[in-house]
Order: structure tokens, then C-alpha cells, then sequence
């Protein structure tokens, strides 16, 4: 049994403890903001909020989560308005959108520990996430415009 | 377990035309119900619209409804993919010509159902340039029939009446009335004649052209609310993964499910049935593993034995296939275009310049994995997935289950990227064939990205082989180009040994350059994998070939590339060669009055972009500057790409400039966003996109070795310049034709930083 709190709310789990977070998600409570791109942690569209910290959902296992606390992208701002999101909409940063809810959660993880990243600083917190429709340059300005160094 | 939210969100996502009716009438709307036939004659042009199956509709009532409370629905019925097209710019047409305010219209999911919405193919850069004119029509019809309802309620003359941004106004006394007021009324008139309607001058358009009208789901994707075929979750639902044939044309030999059916959740192994060539959209065959979530299948697929039965392409490797192309285009091959003589003309020619390219097979890698998923209750299919052609994917369903057509309802979800892979719905079938196993239970199939890289439809591989003969006065009179590349339609012919006239028209036998002894010919190439067609397609290959080939003419002459690029282009014309192609000149099934090839249009594009990017300038060390110009899509796209190379032969792009010239456009803002992504893609292929086989097997598995560019590569700043047409223009392609020019404007960029010349994609290494 793994007792986990999502998006602030009490779970626990009793199956396969091997399953990884994303399938946990995304099957087990219908937590579809959480996608699926590549399962081995190459792409980044699966990117939650462990403890605070970015990390590829489809490569934790649910028995390294227990006691942990998880936010997805449906439980980042009860209204879509944390300042990642408002910044996303207001340059129009999607295309097709898929691997966006894993670009915000990686840019509001970066902005909260590090709110005026340097150019080099975003490079390198937004390397994981692949963007196939090649949203990169909106993307490079909206976490900028989000950031306080803006 | 907690479906709903997600049951809540596929119902409304993805309403069926009956449940659009059923739904909209039962909150106090009206539909209007008359049928409409979609009488042309109010449109301005031809379009290869009418060539497409089911065509065009033209038809209000099948697009628009208008609640009491104002509230305008506007279906969407092309998938949306994210460009843009389907879910924004077509329904913000008929928003314009309604004049509608924006706030209160919502879109609508269609099902696939072409015969009631016309053609859905969404593929080939197609939805604006075909549909502008019919969106603009049910916009109009829609207006109409709302001021003559209103001008009946007042008893005024009709032509006092104007319908004015969600209000229709009686012009003399200012009385108003609100669109839901009338909509009502509306429903019971006669759908005006199409020649009757008034369309709007372009002045007075307050969306179309303006660019500041966002995607309609950009409050969903930032909040994941957004659903994908990936993302679709119905009560009960069981989920599987298939072990497919490594290599195209083998079966399952033997398979051994005992150690599946241990893994605790698996629930059923089902072997999948191969289909011989051509097999078009038929599933590979395999094994399927259904289980109660995805991680069990997967672990019980992990398990399975299978022995495979590879066939006959158990031994097919693509460095031998190199080497094979490349010798098919060192010897004479089929004609496809011939003007006057280009052996004697290279045969006395002062110099000639020979060059040869290789450009590999390509995955499209569309960040959402391929899904669907099918149930089956009171003999009635429903599908829900994510396909670029919803219509034809739910017919071709229809007939291999047997059924009558109007028994399968296909609602189609977000594309998480398309490319092209989504035109084949080989997912949705076996979505189809494993919930039959089950009896109709919900069953959805999950392709993981292994799966997806291996299992693609592949962009073709190309071998080019291009001579120039140059006079003594250092014109070209003597163009020779041979290319081979195994054909698509491999899919749905035996053994096409040859492509296709749409191949051939990608970039090919529509060569517009101002020569006088042309010879274009194709190599003999067969298909050992599923070739498909990838954004902008055979323009991948032959633009970069072309446009690379160019600027190594420019060198050898000692000219500027661009000088040299505009020269080949010649005098403004319209380049009638093309209709002289040995195979009929495919143009993008469009007229070829309405779009010939004017090369006013692609010297303007080439000149704007090197005069915006500062073609000439001072660059640092190691940086270089590179132009490319091409049509596709009946659509002008130059580029000009800025590298930097360091020391250890990395590429980097600090700057992209491109000048699109797409006839008169409607969404200025979205197409600036397909330009930003082509050069992304365009940087994908060149520097890394590559898919090789060893016995039969794909080499590549995912992100790791098959990789696209990242944010830290991806260009710094592309800046899009889009040429201004009048209304007159006709619109053309945006989604694809952007990609094109990029690969060889890097390339050539590249030459002039390194004085290296890449003539093999991708680049890989070749700089280090």
C-alpha cells in the first residue's frame, strides 16, 4: 500500500508498486494533464512536481513515492493562473499542445527556486522537454516574461 | 476509480451530429434544418476542393447553431493538429462573415462524417486554401437569414436591416435586436441563394488577417484539460499493447502467452493477423496484450514469446539501400520531363558541375504516441482517436467490420502532432479488432515510443544526382536531375517500382528554373519499409538537393549564392514546363489557371528575405549565412539561415529569417507560429534525423537515438515576414511548405561558415 497525496488531496494505492507515477496518473485517477511521450524520461511531457521538486513521472516508481506529495498540472493554480500559465497564453506559445502541461510544470519548478534565470538558466532547465512542433523560441519568452528578472 | 472527469470531457469534446442536434435543441436552440446544396457560383475561384472526396459544404446549417442566449456553436470538422486551421481559423471565418463577436462563439467537435461535412482529410496544407471560401459562405448565409428574421419581426424592408457584431440593427430607427432574439425565427426561413449573399468587403473584416484572435484551446493545453487521443478514458476500459512484426511483411510464426497471463492486471493475449501487400492501412501483425491498465500490458507484452516469421524483407539493411539508390541515379532512369537537349548541351558545355545527395528515411515522432480507443454496444461502433482524416478513417472501419457506415461513429480528439503519421489510422483499427476480441468492451491501444519510431509510415529515403552544363559565358543551359526514392504508393499498388504523379510534383518535375535544356528522370527504387508522407514530403529531399545544388553552381562560378539562385530563377513568368511533365504535372490538386507557378512570386520571397536578414553583412568568425527559395504547397517560402560552427564542429543557429508568400492569408499570428516550427523541424532532420535498418529491423527506438532538437539548440529567433495579398489572392499553403528551404539554407549557410559541403543528411558528425 502506497499513501500519497496529489494535488493536495489523500491517495493510497494498492497495486503494482512497480507501475510508474505517470501510469498511476493518468489510469488509476483519470489525471490526463500528464502525458505521455517517451516512458524513459527522454522528452519531459510527464514532468510533475514532486515534493517541489520537476521530475519525469514515467520514471519513478509508485514505491519511491510513497509519503511524497505530488502536483500535476490540473493542481498547479485552482484557476489556470499561475504566472507560467498566464505567461504561456499571453506570447501563444502551443501548437499542438501535448507536450505544454510538461513545459509549464518544468518552468514553474525552475522560476520557484530560481525566479531571474539568465538565458543559459532556462536552456538548461527546458533541455528535457522536447517541444515537436517547435514552440521553443515562445517558450524561451514566456519563462522569461514569467521570471522576475522580465 | 474516478472517470468522470475525463467521460465528462470526451462528451463534450466530441458530440456526434446527432447529439449536436439533440443536445443544442434540448437547451432552447435552434438548428437550422433545411438541407442547402453547395452551389459554387458565389465562390471567386476554382479550387482542387472539388476534387477531394465529398468536397466542400457549404451549408449553415451544418456548421452554425445560435443558442437563445446568443451563444453561436461553429462545429469544427478537419482535425486540429496545431497549426491552428481546423479548431480556429476556419471557425473564426464563419465567425467574420456572421459577425459574430468572438467571446460568444464556442466550437464544436465533428465526428468523422464527410458526407455531412464535407472533406476532412486534414493533409497537404489544404484547410484554408479550401475551405476559406466555402467558411466564408455559411458565415454569410448564416447573417442573411438573421436579418431577414429580424426585418420580419419589425416588418421593415430587409435592406434596413444589418447584422453588426452579435446585434442586428434597423438602420433608420436604431432598433436592435440581439442574435439569440431571432435565431429562432431564423431557423424556419429559406437558406438564402449563394448568389444572393453579400460577403464582406476585406476592409471590414474584424478577425480574418488580423492575427489576434488566440487558439481556441489555449486555456485547456495550459491547464491540461486538453484531451488527446492519448487521454480518452471511458468506464471500464481496458488498455492494451502489441508486439508488431519487427519487419514490414512478416507474421507471427508462434507465440507462447503463458508468462503474460501471469502478470497480475493482463487479461487476454490476442494474436493480430497480418495483411499481404499492399496492405495500406491494415495493422501489422502481432501479438496483443489487453489489460486493466497500460503498465500491465506493457509488462505482460515484456513477457511474451514470440517466434517471428520475417518474410521477405527479413534481410533488408539501408546501407546496402544506398548504395543501391545512389547507383540508380548514375545511370539513365524513367523521363518525367524533357526539354530540348540536355546530353548535347552537357556534352558542349565549358564547364559542368556534378553533385550528388543522400537524404535518409525520417520517423515523424508526434510528441503523442499513436492512440485510440473502440467500444462496441447496440451494434454501434464508437472510436475515439486522433486522425488526420476522421471521415475516411471512419468508412474505411465501416467496411472492413461490414457494417453500414452511420454504425460508426469516430470521434476524433486534439492531434498531439500529426506530420502526416496521423493520415493512417492502422491504431484505430486495431483499437477496433481488440475490442471485438473483448466483445465490444472499451479497449483502448497505446503505442509507447518505441513502437512509434519502429512502426512508422517512413519519410522516404532519396538519392539525387544533379548536373549543371555552364556556357562560356557562365550561363546554365543544361540542367539534369535524376532522384530516386521508394514510392508511397507501395501502400495501395503492388511494386510501383516508380513515383507517383504526386511525388513527382513535390518539388520535382515543377522545377521553375529559367533553363533552357532540362532532363528530369527517375530512378527504379523499391519499398522494403512503409513509406509515408512526412510534412512537406518529396520537398524535403528535392528542395535540398536543388537548393543546395545551387549555391555549389554559385561557388564553382565564383557568384553569389543568392545572385545565382535569382539568375536560375529568371525573368518574372509563369513557368509553363511543368504541364509538359511526361506524367501529368500534379500541382497540388489544384487548377493550374488559379495557381500556376509565378516566379515573380518566388523571386519577391527570396529577395525580401535576404534583404530582411541583411544578406552580405559582417558576421563574426565561424558564422555563415545560407539562402534557400522554394514552392510547395502552391505556396513561396525562402529562407535565410545564420550558423555558427565552433571550433569542434557544432552547428548553432542564432538567427532564421523567412518570407512566406501564401496568398491572401487569415491568420497571420498562427502562421508566424508554422514558420518558428519549420525551422525547428527543418534543424531536426538536417542536424539529426535519420531512421536505419539491419535485417528487416528498425535500428532507432526513441529520443536517445533518434533525436530532435532541444531548446538549448533550436534557432534563437526566427523572424517571419508573410508577403500582403489582396482577397484576390488565392490562399495557399501554410503548414508544410515552410520546411522546405530550411534544411539546405542551413547547409548552405554551413558552406560559407566551414567552406564544408554537406551532400549526405543528416549532418551528424561530418563538421566534427
Amino acid at each position: 500500500m502506497v499513501s500519497i497525496r496529489v494535488n493536495g488531496q489523500a491517495r493510497s494505492f494498492d497495486g503494482d508498486t512497480s507501475m510508474p507515477l505517470m501510469w498511476y496518473l493518468r489510469d488509476e485517477l483519470g489525471l490526463t494533464g500528464t502525458k505521455f511521450g517517451c516512458g524513459v524520461a527522454l522528452c519531459g511531457a510527464c514532468t510533475v512536481h514532486l515534493d517541489g521538486e520537476a521530475v519525469r513521472a514515467c520514471a519513478i516508481a509508485m514505491s519511491d513515492v510513497a509519503g511524497k506529495s505530488v502536483v500535476t498540472i490540473e493542481g498547479l493554480d485552482p484557476k489556470g493562473e499561475h504566472p507560467v500559465q498566464v505567461a504561456w497564453r499571453n506570447v501563444s506559445v502551443p501548437q499542438c499542445g501535448y507536450c505544454q502541461a510538461g513545459q509549464i510544470m518544468q518552468a514553474a519548478a525552475l522560476l520557484a527556486k530560481t525566479p531571474a534565470p539568465t538565458d543559459k538558466q532556462i536552456d538548461e532547465a527546458m533541455y528535457g522537454n522536447i517541444c515537436r512542433c517547435g514552440c521553443y523560441q515562445r517558450i524561451h519568452v514566456a519563462v522569461r516574461n514569467a521570471s522576475k528578472g522580465a | 476509480m474516478t472517470y468522470h472527469r475525463n467521460q465528462h470531457d470526451v462528451a463534450i469534446a466530441n458530440v456526434s451530429r446527432r447529439n449536436l442536434l439533440k443536445g443544442v435543441a434540448g437547451t432552447g436552440a435552434f438548428v437550422l434544418a433545411a438541407q442547402f446544396p453547395a452551389i459554387r457560383s458565389a465562390m471567386a475561384y476554382a479550387t482542387g476542393a472539388d476534387g477531394m472526396p465529398h468536397g466542400v459544404v457549404t451549408n449553415p446549417h451544418v456548421f452554425v447553431s445560435i443558442a437563445k442566449d446568443g451563444i453561436v456553436t461553429i462545429v469544427a470538422a478537419r482535425a486540429e493538429m496545431g497549426n491552428g486551421a481546423a479548431r480556429t481559423s476556419l471557425p473564426m471565418i464563419v465567425a467574420d462573415e456572421l459577425d459574430a463577436d468572438w467571446t460568444r462563439v464556442r466550437v464544436m467537435q465533428s465526428p468523422g462524417d464527410e458526407e455531412t461535412y464535407g472533406n476532412q482529410d486534414t493533409d497537404g496544407s489544404r484547410s484554408v486554401r479550401h475551405f476559406i471560401q466555402p467558411m466564408r459562405q455559411v458565415g454569410a448565409g448564416a447573417r442573411k437569414m438573421l436579418e431577414i428574421a429580424a426585418a420580419k419581426q419589425w416588418g421593415v424592408d430587409p435592406k434596413d436591416v444589418v447584422a453588426r457584431f452579435h446585434e442586428i440593427v434597423h438602420t433608420p430607427s436604431g432598433r436592435k435586436l440581439g442574435y439569440g432574439d431571432v435565431a429562432e425565427a431564423a431557423a424556419a426561413l429559406p437558406v438564402p441563394a449563394p448568389d444572393t449573399l453579400a460577403l464582406k468587403k476585406p476592409g471590414d473584416f474584424r478577425y480574418i488577417g488580423k492575427g489576434d484572435v488566440t487558439i481556441v484551446d489555449l486555456f485547456d493545453i495550459t491547464t491540461g484539460k486538453a484531451t488527446y487521443g492519448q487521454d480518452v478514458v471511458l468506464p471500464g476500459m481496458l488498455f492494451a499493447v502489441i508486439a508488431r512484426s519487427p519487419v514490414v511483411g512478416g507474421k507471427v510464426a508462434s507465440h507462447d502467452a503463458g508468462a503474460a497471463m501471469k502478470v497480475p492486471g493482463v487479461v487476454k493475449v490476442v494474436a493480430i493477423d497480418p495483411t499481404p501487400a499492399p496492405a495500406a492501412f491494415a495493422p501489422l501483425a502481432g501479438v496483443a496484450v489487453i489489460a486493466k491498465n497500460t503498465w500491465a500490458a506493457l509488462k505482460g507484452r515484456d513477457a511474451l514469446k514470440i517466434t517471428w516469421d520475417d518474410g521477405p524483407n527479413a534481410s533488408f539493411d539501408s546501407a546496402a539501400y544506398k548504395a543501391h539508390l545512389e547507383e540508380a541515379v548514375r545511370k539513365p532512369g524513367k523521363l518525367e520531363r524533357n526539354e530540348g537537349d540536355v546530353d548535347a548541351a552537357l556534352a558542349s558545355a565549358a564547364k559542368v558541375v556534378t553533385a550528388e545527395y543522400y537524404s535518409p528515411h525520417l520517423a515523424h515522432a508526434t510528441m503523442e504516441p499513436l492512440a485510440a480507443t473502440a467500444r462496441m454496444s447496440g451494434g454501434k461502433w464508437e472510436i475515439w482517436t486522433s486522425v488526420q482524416s476522421p471521415g475516411g478513417a471512419r468508412d474505411d472501419i465501416a467496411k472492413r467490420l461490414g457494417v453500414d457506415q452511420k454504425s460508426v461513429i469516430l470521434h476524433n480528439m486534439l492531434l498531439g502532432g500529426g506530420f502526416g503519421r496521423k493520415s493512417k489510422w492502422d491504431f484505430a483499427i486495431e483499437a477496433v479488432l481488440l475490442s471485438k476480441s473483448m466483445d465490444g468492451a472499451p479497449v483502448k491501444v497505446v503505442w509507447t515510443r518505441e513502437d512509434d519510431i519502429q512502426h512508422d509510415f517512413y519519410h522516404t529515403v532519396t538519392a539525387e544526382r544533379l548536373e549543371a552544363g555552364v556556357d562560356k559565358d557562365n550561363k546554365v543551359v543544361a540542367w539534369r536531375h535524376r532522384s530516386a526514392a521508394p514510392s508511397f504508393m507501395a501502400n495501395f499498388k503492388p511494386d510501383p517500382k516508380y513515383p507517383g504523379e504526386i511525388e513527382l510534383g513535390m518539388g520535382f518535375v515543377d522545377t521553375p528554373f529559367n533553363v533552357p535544356n532540362v532532363r528530369l528522370e527517375s530512378g527504379e527504387a523499391q519499398s522494403h519499409v512503409r513509406v509515408g508522407w512526412f510534412r512537406s514530403v518529396n520537398n524535403v529531399a528535392h528542395a535540398w538537393a536543388i537548393q543546395s545544388f545551387v549555391a555549389e553552381v554559385a561557388h564553382a562560378l565564383g557568384r553569389d549564392p543568392k545572385d545565382m539562385l535569382l539568375e536560375l530563377i529568371g525573368p518574372p513568368r509563369i513557368v509553363l514546363a511543368a504541364e509538359k511533365a511526361t506524367t501529368p504535372w500534379w500541382d497540388y490538386g489544384e487548377p493550374h489557371d488559379v495557381y500556376p507557378i509565378d516566379t515573380a512570386r518566388l523571386r519577391r520571397v527570396a529577395e525580401l528575405a535576404a534583404e530582411k536578414a541583411g544578406w552580405g553583412r559582417q558576421l563574426p568568425k565561424g558564422h555563415g549565412l545560407g539562402i534557400a527559395a522554394h514552392r510547395s504547397f502552391v505556396t513561396y517560402v525562402a529562407t535565410v539561415v545564420e550558423v555558427a560552427v565552433d571550433d569542434k564542429g557544432n552547428i548553432s543557429v542564432p538567427r532564421v529569417d523567412t518570407a512566406i508568400d501564401c496568398g491572401f492569408f487569415v491568420n497571420p499570428e498562427r502562421i508566424r507560429s508554422q514558420i518558428e516550427g519549420a525551422a525547428v523541424m527543418g534543424l531536426s532532420l538536417a542536424k539529426y534525423g535519420e531512421i536505419t535498418l539491419k535485417n528487416g529491423r528498425v535500428t532507432q527506438s526513441n529520443f536517445n537515438d533518434f533525436q530532435v532538437v532541444r531548446h538549448d539548440e533550436a534557432p534563437v529567433v526566427t523572424n517571419t515576414y508573410i508577403v500582403e495579398n489582396g482577397i484576390e489572392v488565392p490562399a495557399s499553403g501554410v503548414g508544410e511548405p515552410g520546411m522546405p528551404p530550411f534544411a539546405p539554407a542551413l547547409c548552405n549557410a554551413i558552406f560559407a561558415a566551414t567552406g564544408k559541403r554537406i551532400r549526405r543528411l543528416p549532418i551528424g558528425d561530418q563538421l566534427a
